[in-house]
């Protein structure tokens, strides 16, 4: 399909999608760590060090380990339960999982206020326990869990469908327990396809706004996470300050966009060994 | 569960994942929307109407609306040009180009709302530009624009690219041997068979720019009646304490949102049957 452009109208579209990808996407990352070092490398380093900094990268990424291994340990299951059984309800299960994707992060934000804020009646009672859920580390890490379910059960559904499921039959049927099965021959098959979706779980729950901000309660040195670090110091002209805990967001996103990359070679290939081998077997 | 089931399988574990999975999806997914939902049913019918019916709100429904509606606009054209470049021709720079393209995936919303509003203010690296020849971007419906089909941009991209892939080059060969013309060839045999996984792209970045937060607000202005933005609207109430108002508010985008998502995989689980089918 790939060839090399001849005509110049060809040469013409290539130029119109190099400008676009440079105006949308590599100005802003440019201007992103222009701004940061404006001030000189001191002061990034001052910012970096500052205790509001440090704070809302501790509480990041203490939001993110919690998220990423429930929404992986889910992943799995709901994609194995979608994948591996015949059974009534099993699109709805795979079109609920969509249902944070659609929903706009502060509607999200909202219904967890609404259901689990001190008003309510779950809250009450854990307030009677003496656990505070919204306006404390338990609410963002509750909205940083729904906004990020899809992505590890979206990564594995198609891959887990598309393998089929004869080797583990094979295994159980030779003896091997469940865990066995899932263990040695499913784990095996769909560990970079895995961390696919770990590195999409952990970048949105790194980065997620919306949803957090309305259930953080922005307590300056206590719920700020980095991404409500970057809009509280704009708001407070600390613009410097603000493009420095930006620069570390989008160090974070050029990681993941390399990972992703490689994963996806890594996941394509695995595919491709996959359904080479199987057609290997069904020719006799 | 053997009622539940309609073809048995000897692998075990059904029970357990079935059990888990359903318990997930009601406490995280299920159970939120259904308290936004009671909170609602507790207002009356007039009282519903009048914060939906609100100037403001009426405002921002606008706002929000033609915002989204230009963005995906933006996005299936550009989204297109960059999908039809980086599937069908190879030149430095082709793998960059397509990593780069989920940049807006992988970049927190915040950072990119920074951003945009620094690169389009009045001094701005682009916005001086657009400010020379009399235009603001930075602060006007423009700004939303163009933060809402930055953060939608991969949808029409990623969408379009596994079919463009698929498409066999004989088709266009044969139309132009027939003697059609290359513009004609695009839009009849090319953009043809495009237009299904087009459409659902523009509608899945229609659907993520009208829920878009982060990167808006930062470049909007939010000045009530001109550039505030829905979602804005129900986190200021809700500032407020005025609950009622906000769930109301959200209802709206809520049930737009579900719509759009069904829509989309309805035509989509229809488009595949047509195809396989054949």
């Amino acid at each position: 399909m790939h060839e090399r452009p001849r005509h110049w109208h060809q040469w013409l579209l290539i130029m119109a999608a190099f400008a676009a990808v440079a105006i949308l996407l590599v100005m802003p990352l440019a201007l992103i760590f222009t701004e940061a070092f404006s001030q000189g490398w001191a002061m990034v380093q001052q910012n970096l060090t500052n205790p509001d900094m440090l704070g809302a990268i501790k509480l990041t990424l203490i939001v993110a380990l919690i998220t990423v291994p429930v929404n992986l340990l889910f992943g799995i299951l709901l994609a194995w339960c979608v994948t591996r059984y015949e059974f009534r309800g099993r699109k709805l299960l795979s079109t609920l999982i969509d249902i944070p994707f659609a929903m706009s992060p502060v509607v999200a934000g909202l219904c967890y206020l609404v259901v689990y804020g001190a008003q309510s009646v779950v809250g009450n009672w854990f307030s009677g326990m003496g656990v505070q859920l919204m306006f404390a580390l338990p609410g963002m890490v509750m909205v940083t869990v729904f906004v990020t379910c899809p992505y590890v059960a979206r990564v594995l559904i198609p891959l887990m469908e598309s393998q089929g499921q004869h080797e583990e039959e094979a295994a159980i049927i030779l003896g091997a327990s469940g865990w066995q099965a899932f263990w040695y021959v499913t784990l095996p098959k769909i560990r970079w396809a895995l961390l696919y979706g770990v590195v999409l779980t952990n970048a949105r729950a790194v980065g997620e706004f919306g949803a957090v901000s309305v259930v953080s309660g922005l307590i300056r040195g206590q719920t700020l996470t980095l991404p409500l670090l970057v809009q509280m110091w704009n708001q407070d002209y600390n613009t410097v300050g603000a493009f420095t805990a930006a620069g570390l967001l989008a160090a974070m996103a050029l990681v993941t966009l390399l990972l992703k990359t490689v994963l996806e070679w890594a996941t394509q290939h695995n595919t491709d060994n996959a359904t080479e081998q199987k057609t290997e077997q069904d020719t006799p | 569960m053997p009622l539940l089931r309609t073809q048995h399988s000897v692998l075990p574990g059904f029970t357990l994942s079935f059990a888990l999975s359903v318990l997930f999806i009601c406490l995280v997914i299920l159970v939120p929307l259904s308290g936004l939902a009671i909170h609602v049913s507790q207002m009356s019918w007039a009282q519903y109407w009048g914060v939906i019916t609100d100037p403001r709100s009426l405002a921002s429904f606008r706002v929000t609306l033609l915002a989204a509606a230009g963005a995906s606009g933006i996005n299936a054209v550009v989204g297109l040009l960059l999908a039809w470049v980086i599937t069908r021709y190879r030149f430095p720079g082709r793998r960059l180009m397509d990593a780069l393209v989920d940049l807006p995936f992988a970049l927190p919303t915040a950072v990119a709302g920074l951003t945009l509003s620094a690169l389009f203010a009045a001094n701005g690296w682009l916005g001086q530009w657009f400010e020379a020849i009399g235009i603001s971007v930075a602060y006007t419906p423009l700004g939303i624009m163009i933060a809402m089909s930055f953060t939608s941009l991969p949808f029409v991209v990623r969408a379009v690219q596994p079919v463009l892939e698929d498409l066999t080059p004989d088709v266009e060969e044969a139309a132009a041997t027939l003697g059609a013309t290359p513009m004609a060839t695009f839009t009849r045999v090319i953009l043809a068979q495009l237009m299904p996984a087009l459409l659902t792209g523009t509608a899945l970045a229609f659907t993520r720019s009208l829920g878009e937060y982060g990167a808006v607000i930062f470049i909007a202005g939010n000045m009530p009646f001109e550039t505030e933005i829905l979602s804005l609207l129900v986190n200021i109430r809700l500032d407020e304490f005025d609950y009622a108002a906000a769930s109301a508010l959200a209802s709206v985008i809520l049930i737009a949102s579900l719509v759009l998502l069904f829509g989309i995989q309805l035509v989509q689980s229809r488009l595949t049957r047509r195809w396989k089918g054949h």
